[in-house]
């Protein structure tokens, strides 16, 4: 009997932790599934950083680094330098990668560092319980903004692929979300760019993927990706921001 | 033995690392450290290594973990403020298992401080230098020829033992310059490394590098484990030099900077008949107690010279454990002791025995 569907090679076969109608499920898939169609598994290494997805190094099946808070590219350029024939991924949340590892992300960006990051942006901290991210909304309800972000003393939200788009060393910086199939597909293709901007030599790929937290935005798995559409989408427009083989370029 | 070269502390030590087969320095610019990371910059593309300076202290120690992790010999260097930076990263190579060379040369603090010479980061060095239960190996070596000669144990001993170690230097050992003798022949063929994270060619099964573990009693069994590993090398790698000890009745314990001047300050008190003599600790973790034990029945009493307000003092004390008094003299702020300081000091406690 042929077989019809099954799990990428990439992905461990192991239960996921993750809550219902949370979108890390679709994107582990994604980047298994570029990993597999590239035949780069044997040669990719994993950074897992703090965050809901730390345990991501059970669940992929390639070398996997578990990294401090923020520090998933410091330490993907160590990895990288020892041999630039690995293929090093990062998986960053939003706290992760816009907050307390905010240096870390714009020095290995602008130092072309020829890595691959996978950005989760929820707009919120799932793993300690939704409190405000900073990519958290104007007005956006969180533990640690009970009355809604208030811009005046909480800042205002990071646009991370509009803000790493201006440095030299980046090769691509794309926007997708996961919420229907079409926009899946488009993910899928922006994450199996990255990687092969990576093997191509090409300097930092960065895919943003806005992304869902049902739990912790009280919201069932449902109104949470229509949440995600009428609010996030409008702040973090889709599309491309650089890409160095066909230039600037929005969808 | 190789030709004697003039060189300074904080470059022997680079080079030395180069020829023990470190190919991977990152680090950030801070006085009194810098000609490591000017020296690196200036040797690894000339031999096909790595030198980088990363953004942070922070930043730093974590590329020498993702380094560490692909299995490659690797270090970076640093003096006080920075080290403290680097202690996230340290407490997550220790809860990895991870070597790696860790060098701290020595400025006055806390805070900002001085750029001057300082041995008062011993507690942060040897009690934790980071958070959670570990230890790392301490090495002080007290001339540029010893930080040579211990660059190349302290890279095997971390492979050996697969935890961090820290050269413990000081801004005079740094900035000092002395004839020294490089090895002879590079290392070649480093040890092999199963458990790295340099992608597993579809040979083995993934190899993960971690210090996460959710589960208390799973945490607990593997501290366990890794405290056995300390206490075997508490019994096995403790390191001293002894100096006029056999016959003194004054033992002076110093380690680093404040033992070259306390060994001049010997000289010129036995000089003058007063039998005093010094155990230099090279290893200050593992603490050297055995020849605490060994000497302490002999001798009348101890005492701790440092350039600190006084911290080694207290593995002294815990070695001795009240059998005699142990005293302690020290400059800091970023001064040296002078040899007529302590002879003073000498004098005082031997003038009472």
């Amino acid at each position: 009997m042929a077989t019809l569907f099954s799990k990428p090679h990439a992905m461990a076969d192991v239960p996921l932790h993750y809550c219902p109608g949370c979108t890390h499920g679709i994107v582990h898939r994604l980047i298994a599934e570029a990993i597999d169609d590239l035949g780069i598994e044997g040669r990719t290494i994993g950074i897992a950083p703090v965050g809901c997805s730390v345990f991501a190094y059970d669940y992929f099946n390639c070398d996997m680094v578990e990294a401090a808070h923020g520090r998933a590219p410091a330490v993907a350029t160590g990895i990288k330098r020892v041999d630039p024939d690995h293929v090093v991924f990062t998986y960053q949340g939003d706290g992760d990668l816009a907050a307390i590892g905010t240096a870390e992300t714009v020095h290995a960006a602008t130092r072309g560092e020829n890595i691959t990051v996978i950005f989760i942006n929820n707009a919120i901290y799932g793993m300690t319980g939704g409190q405000m991210a900073p990519t958290s909304l104007p007005g956006q309800v969180t533990q640690t903004t009970p009355y809604g972000r208030d811009v005046k003393t909480a800042g205002y939200p990071i646009r991370v692929c509009e803000m790493l788009s201006t440095l030299d060393g980046v090769a691509l910086a794309q926007r997708v979300t996961v919420d229907c199939v079409k926009n899946v597909r488009t993910a899928k293709k922006a994450i199996k760019k990255a990687f092969e901007y990576q093997i191509e030599g090409l300097g930092y790929s960065i895919v943003e993927v806005v992304s869902s937290c049902p739990t912790n935005w009280g919201l069932s798995p449902k109104d949470a990706l229509e949440w995600l559409r009428q609010n996030m989408l409008p702040y973090y427009p889709l599309g491309v921001y650089k890409d160095v083989k066909e230039g600037e370029s929005r969808e | 033995m190789s030709e004697r070269v003039l060189m300074k502390g904080n470059e022997a030590l680079a080079e030395a690392a180069i020829s023990a087969g470190c190919r991977h320095f990152f680090g950030y610019p801070i006085t009194p450290q810098t000609e490591v990371a000017a020296y690196m910059a200036k040797r690894m593309p000339k031999v096909g290594g790595t030198y980088l300076q990363a953004e942070s202290e922070v930043s730093a120690i974590n590329m020498v973990l993702g380094a560490s992790s692909a299995g490659a010999r690797v270090m970076t260097s640093s003096s006080s403020p920075g080290i403290s930076l680097k202690s996230e990263g340290i407490s997550y190579l220790a809860g990895s298992d991870l070597p790696a060379l860790i060098i701290n040369v020595q400025r006055a603090g806390p805070g900002l401080g001085g750029i001057q010479p300082s041995q008062a980061d011993y507690w942060q060095a040897t009690r934790s230098t980071g958070h959670g239960d570990f230890h790392i190996l301490v090495l002080a070596p007290s001339t540029v020829q010893e930080m040579v000669d211990l660059v190349a144990d302290a890279f095997d001993l971390g492979d050996k033992y697969r935890m961090p170690v820290m050269i413990l230097s000081d801004g005079m050992l740094g900035q000092m310059m002395e004839p020294v003798s490089l090895p002879e022949k590079a290392v070649e063929s480093l040890p092999e490394k199963p458990w790295a994270t340099n992608g597993h060619k579809n040979q083995r099964k993934h190899n993960v590098i971690n210090s996460l573990y959710i589960n208390p009693p799973e945490l607990e069994t593997l501290l366990h484990e890794r405290y056995k590993k300390y206490d075997h090398i508490n019994k096995t790698e403790q390191r001293a030099e002894e100096y006029l000890t056999d016959d003194a009745d004054l033992i002076i314990v110093a380690y680093g900077a404040s033992s070259r001047v306390s060994r001049s300050a010997i000289d010129m008190a036995r000089a003058e008949g007063i039998k005093v003599g010094m155990i230099r600790p090279i290893t200050l973790w593992p603490y050297p107690v055995d020849y605490i034990e060994k000497n302490v029945n002999h001798v009348n009493s101890f005492l701790c010279v440092e350039m600190s307000m006084g911290q080694m003092v207290d593995d002294v004390r815990l070695a001795v454990n009240g059998r005699k008094p142990v005293s302690f003299f020290g400059r800091t702020g970023g001064i040296i002791p002078t040899p007529i300081e302590v002879l003073n000091e000498i004098k005082k406690i031997a003038g009472g025995i």
